[in-house]
């Protein structure tokens, strides 16, 4: 114990002097890690766009790789013994106002900037033969939402945080609305209806706040006090808001539209990253500045996550189409990252102890970051067999495991992940939760379990029509194995699956102290003192 | 050691890497696999020497911390004592068996090196599953045997059947594991840790939460819960009653992994759970009356459903059903040891049963029905007599393994019923009516397939064989236990202290003692004078009178009682229930929620306020008309009222 303690010791001065030395670079060139990830696919999609379009594929991949090259120091750099933000760099803005350009991240931020530049590179990959029409823009809309993105994550002002998760709308809008199906319009007003109605209400609710902080740095938020009635109106304006972007039932049906019309990449982005935003709001916004009203009002989102579990799960079960199956599949497992942020509430009360909320929040974010690979990979493998028989109904397939055999393998392998079997990412964060709400209450617990059976129902029932059976029809029959170029994107996702279902641990790690220190903070009361 | 213990886990993995996953040809295949397996086979014997005869320390350490959450730690780790060693010899020699059986059984199957594969990976799983320190990799290991058996009964992939059976037990297993999860959650908030022997001691000096309340007003005994939550479990992964359907079904299989994973092993997993949880459920006696009256009605009554199949290899998979039933009872009246004791006889003569079958499949050309067999005996001369010896064990002839366990088994629920345990009566006479029935399916089989008449078609007569030595090998390799294994381990086994500080009994439990053991030949000779002896033969004696004196009774009997015979052959009606009220309620449910919640209600608001919308702005568009005077007017109407809210309003 001693002795690990005395290494923690020294990382931590070793960091510091790391910190201390890359503060000094920052002062010299002005430029930090961070906005080097946020403007570099930015501006490299922007040159995409100005390039011929046999040269936009190499250089939109040289762009993602380099961004994702340029995002592991920030693993590898961490500071794990900290709740603090790191990396961060602060420039004035609009000093009038008190908007500042301020970046920085903790323990929740990291992995998931981390998923989203290791998944851009994998989503570029996957457009290289199948977009032909406007390739450059293409790839560039990519880079742009990738850059854009990092900068939600990353964002330590609220308006430069508002700026980004509006900004990034638009390129997805135009993925869905430019390279989607048939039904694209409907799909991407839809879209765009639901995020708007959530994101004018976040809009009001951080003036509100900056009215009573006088900043809008969002860390100042967090100390604000507040009344109990004021936490209530910005919790619901922040769970609207958050709870479309998950989304949670019954905010949710703008999702299954959006990923059927969506192209291959552009599913896989809206589902392994942007889902994301709407967990990582609550343990940024609706968490830390209200905590008094999350307690409140835990039984509303805890409620709204089981019905996600188990009724979105029936839902999949009877889906034709496999995109819908796997968007609804998504909403499932999404309702796990909730349940796990808000059941740590009713754990403290019964326990006394924030232990049993630390698993169920760690639990939460695990399979936020977990459910990025697995949806990703399922979702790109309906786009390969969507690129090859253009149709994503259960019903056109049948037998597929007979004429491509390694394909099949990655699916049945992707479909256990699904499943949450052991071994595989995906068994982690549900097993966190599952495990940890067992002490807030039985039947919570009781009811998020039934993901065991419910899950590996319609995913294998899917399974079975598609990838297993005899050989069901001459389209089935004439079916080409997949590439080096798509065997490659599955087998980096899979070696993610599982070297997180193996050893979770190096994830977990880098969040316990944010955990920990969120945890402490949403247990006192803002509620100003009466006079 | 712990070197040791790494080598014979990993060893099948990579095995079932290089076999599955590189191209390699079949003889490289199946020569990694067997080596690998081989390679684990000894170092377990090995690890045996060192714990059981040399008397060295069990073995618990930690491999990797796997996660640390809140102040839980969960990590990876073993733990090798008696009861593992005895599972790891039991599931490496089987496994090992079933290798070299495969190269045979499956010799013109395209599917070769995936199918040594799987069954290299189903190897490392089990190991992972018995050699486990903590509840964590338990669970891993539970459902990645799970997962192998998915495959596996879904090897013929292009088989409707074969894929309807590999999905269903794997969602029926999963209504097990859905308790096992729960109940490892409850051991996680009763002990605050996951890890075996920390849960054990905190158990033994009572330092847990005592009760929980799960309908509000109430307070139930937590370990009860825990206990029944686990067992959960393993009704699923032991197929007990109600969670036994999925077992016959997945007979789709090739026949080496009904023999390794559906007869011998991962089958047994369940029992083996709840003889290393003996600790906890020793705490219970309410769990335990659960547990044996389950055991109870999976003994009898699945045995009962094997005299009316006639596909060969189901009637094995009833017969393993019912001595499962027999397995659980065992531990249900607290004899444990007892029931890990009849889980090895029965493995190897289960195995040698099964492999038997798939010796006549292969002669038979994959016919599977008993009623075109008859009179193989001459022409299948060492499947014929391996297949008499695992027969008489599975009986429990004198002599024979299976006479021993079972004999213990009924010796055990004996000894439960008199001390008046609740449930106790049921479960003695179950397994006691089991004794009969189970001689009765038996020999039925056996005379059905090997005497009588022979009705296979001509076609098929003139190419019946003996199966080549890879096949008939393994069943000389697993007769030899299925007769001398019980004789020589009952003593330590059940009288004596292998299991000890494994499996902890409490002192009134307690069913054998040392003292009361005087040999191998009295135990015997006790056993000849008691019913169980006497109802085996009498239901070899009803079988040769039914089916070779008079055959022509059989069918009489069908007629006479043709409703309980239909009642048989639909199997309870479990499946046709769980077909319409689980599948199809679960479909209609989600129908239901799809059209009336999502598209309907939710949907039809979004759509509605889209409309809305689009009215809406289809009377603002009227506004932009595009003429210049239309604006300007606009525009002094607005200047209009701003100028009067601020003259009048300020």
């Amino acid at each position: 114990m001693a002795v690990t303690l005395q290494r923690g010791n020294e990382k931590m001065l070793q960091r510091r002097v790391l910190t201390h030395n890359k503060e000094q670079i920052t002062n010299m060139t002005d430029i930090s890690l961070l906005s080097v990830l946020i403007w570099l696919p930015i501006l490299g999609g922007i040159w995409v766009l100005f390039v011929e379009s046999s040269a936009a594929r190499p250089i939109a991949l040289a762009v993602s790789l380099i961004t994702f090259l340029f995002s592991l120091p920030l693993f590898f750099n961490f500071n794990v013994n900290t709740y603090e933000m790191q990396f961060t760099e602060t420039l004035a803005w609009i000093p009038s106002l008190g908007i500042n350009y301020q970046l920085g991240i903790d323990g929740f931020s990291m992995p998931l900037i981390i998923l989203t530049t290791f998944t851009m590179v994998l989503v570029i990959l996957a457009g290289w033969e199948v977009i032909k029409s406007k390739p450059a823009q293409y790839m560039a809309a990519f880079l742009i939402m990738e850059g854009l993105m990092i900068g939600v994550f990353s964002a330590l002002d609220a308006i430069l945080f508002y700026v980004f998760w509006e900004a990034m709308l638009i390129p997805m809008f135009i993925i869905i609305g430019v390279w989607g199906g048939p039904r694209r319009i409907y799909a991407s007003i839809k879209f765009f209806l639901y995020t708007f109605l959530g994101s004018v209400l976040m809009l009001i609710s951080l003036l509100y706040l900056y009215s009573q902080a006088h900043s809008f740095a969002i860390l100042d938020f967090h100390q604000l006090p507040l009344t109990l009635e004021a936490q209530k109106w910005i919790f619901i304006a922040f769970l609207i808001a958050f709870a479309v972007k998950v989304p949670m039932w019954p905010v949710h049906t703008w999702l299954p539209d959006a990923h059927v019309e969506a192209p291959t990449g552009g599913s896989v982005i809206l589902a392994a990253i942007m889902l994301k935003m709407g967990g990582y709001g609550f343990l940024r916004f609706s968490l830390p500045i209200t905590p008094d009203a999350s307690a409140a009002f835990d039984w509303l989102v805890i409620g709204l996550s089981l019905i996600a579990i188990v009724y979105i799960s029936f839902v999949a079960l009877v889906q034709q189409d496999m995109k819908k199956l796997i968007a609804y599949s998504s909403i499932s497992h999404m309702g796990f990252a909730t349940l796990g942020f808000f059941i740590g509430f009713i754990i403290y009360k019964n326990t006394n102890s924030l232990d049993g909320a630390a698993m169920a929040m760690e639990g939460g974010m695990m399979q936020m970051i977990s459910h990025g690979f697995i949806s990703g990979a399922l979702f790109l493998c309906v786009g390969v067999l969507y690129d090859r028989l253009h149709s994503r109904e259960i019903a056109t397939y049948g037998g597929v495991a007979n004429t491509m055999p390694l394909f099949a393998m990655f699916a049945v392998f992707f479909a256990m992940a699904n499943s949450g079997l052991p071994g595989t990412s995906g068994f982690v964060g549900e097993f966190l939760v599952i495990i940890s709400s067992f002490k807030a209450n039985f039947w919570i617990a009781f009811t998020a379990a039934t993901i065991l059976i419910l899950g590996a129902a319609y995913t294998l029932w899917m399974i079975k029509r598609v990838i297993y059976g005899a050989v069901a029809n001459d389209g089935v029959a004439s079916l080409k194995d997949i590439n080096g170029r798509e065997t490659f994107i599955l087998v980096a996702l899979a070696i993610a699956v599982l070297l997180f279902g193996i050893w979770p641990a190096p994830l977990l790690d880098v969040m316990h102290s944010s955990v920990q220190h969120l945890l402490e903070h949403i247990l006192v009361s803002k509620i100003p003192p009466v006079m | 050691m712990q070197n040791v213990a790494l080598v014979i886990v990993l060893a099948p993995l990579i095995g079932a890497i290089i076999a599955g996953l590189f191209k390699v040809n079949r003889t490289v295949a199946h020569s990694v696999t067997i080596g690998a397996v081989g390679i684990s086979f000894f170092l377990s014997l090995y690890l045996f020497y060192q714990i059981i005869i040399a008397g060295h320390a069990s073995f618990n350490e930690t491999v990797y911390t796997w996660l640390v959450a809140g102040n839980v730690r969960l990590e990876i780790g073993f733990m090798i004592d008696s009861l593992t060693v005895l599972m790891m010899l039991v599931v490496t020699f089987v496994s090992w068996m079933v290798h070299f059986y495969t190269i045979g059984y499956m010799q013109d199957d395209p599917g070769y090196q995936r199918f040594f594969s799987y069954i290299s990976l189903f190897t490392f799983s089990m190991l992972m599953l018995v050699m486990s320190n903590n509840f964590v990799q338990l669970f891993f290991g539970w459902e990645a045997v799970g997962l192998v058996s998915y495959l596996l009964i879904g090897f013929w992939f292009t088989r409707e059947s074969a894929i309807y059976a590999n999905l269903k037990a794997f969602l029926v297993n999963r209504v097990g594991d859905f308790g096992f999860v729960l109940g490892i959650a409850a051991v996680l908030m009763a002990f605050n840790t996951l890890s075996y022997t920390e849960v054990f001691e905190l158990a033994k000096t009572g330092q847990y939460q005592q009760t929980i309340s799960i309908v509000s007003g109430s307070e139930w005994s937590f370990i009860t819960v825990i206990c029944i939550l686990l067992f959960i479990g393993a009704m699923g992964k032991s197929a007990q009653f109600p969670l036994h359907v999925w077992l016959p079904d997945s007979m789709e299989g090739p026949t080496p992994i009904s023999a390794l994973i559906h007869a011998a092993t991962m089958v047994t997993a369940g029992i083996f759970m709840v003889a290393r949880m003996s600790p906890l459920f020793e705490l219970s006696t309410t769990a335990l009356s659960f547990v044996m009256v389950i055991g109870g009605i999976t003994a009898l009554f699945m045995g009962i459903l094997g005299l009316v199949q006639n596909d060969i290899k189901r009637v094995i998979a009833y017969s393993t059903l019912s001595q499962l039933g027999y397995m659980t009872v065992a531990l249900g009246v607290s004899a444990y040891s007892v029931g890990i004791f009849h889980l090895m006889t029965h493995a190897f003569f289960k195995a040698l049963l099964f492999l038997g079958a798939g010796s006549v499949i292969i002669a038979m050309h994959h016919e599977q029905d008993m009623r075109k067999m008859g009179g193989l005996k001459k022409y299948l001369p060492i499947t014929y007599w391996t297949a008499v010896i695992g027969s008489i064990a599975l009986c429990g002839f004198p002599f024979f393994s299976g006479f021993f366990s079972k004999d213990a088994i009924i010796e055990a629920a004996h000894h439960a019923y008199e001390a008046e345990r609740a449930g106790a009566w049921f479960a003695y006479y179950a397994v006691l009516l089991g004794v009969f029935i189970t001689a009765l399916y038996t020999f039925r089989m056996l005379f059905l397939t090997f005497h009588g008449k022979e009705r296979m078609d001509e076609h098929t007569r003139e190419h019946l064989h003996e199966s080549p030595w890879v096949v008939t090998g393994p069943l000389i390799a697993l007769a030899i236990p299925s007769i001398f294994i019980g004789m020589f381990t009952l003593e330590p086994l059940v009288f004596g202290h292998y299991f000890e500080g494994a499996i902890f009994v409490d002192e009134a439990h307690q069913a054998f003692h040392p003292e009361h053991y005087h040999g191998v030949l009295n135990f015997i000779g006790h056993g000849l004078m008691q019913l169980p002896f006497w109802l085996a033969l009498a239901g070899v004696g009803t079988a040769w009178f039914l089916y070779i004196k008079r055959p022509d009774i059989p069918g009489m009997i069908a007629t006479r009682f043709a409703l309980i015979h239909k009642i048989l052959l639909d199997k309870y009606g479990f499946d046709r229930f769980n077909d319409w009220f689980f599948a199809g309620g679960a479909r209609r449910i989600g129908s239901g929620l799809w059209q009336a919640g999502d598209v309907t209600l939710i949907d039809g608001l979004v759509n509605g306020s889209a409309k809305i919308v689009d009215w809406f702005s289809s009377v603002i568009r009227n506004v932009q008309t595009g003429f210049l005077y239309h604006y300007a007017f606009s525009m002094i109407i607005g200047l209009v009222v701003l100028l009067g809210w601020f003259v009048y309003i300020r």
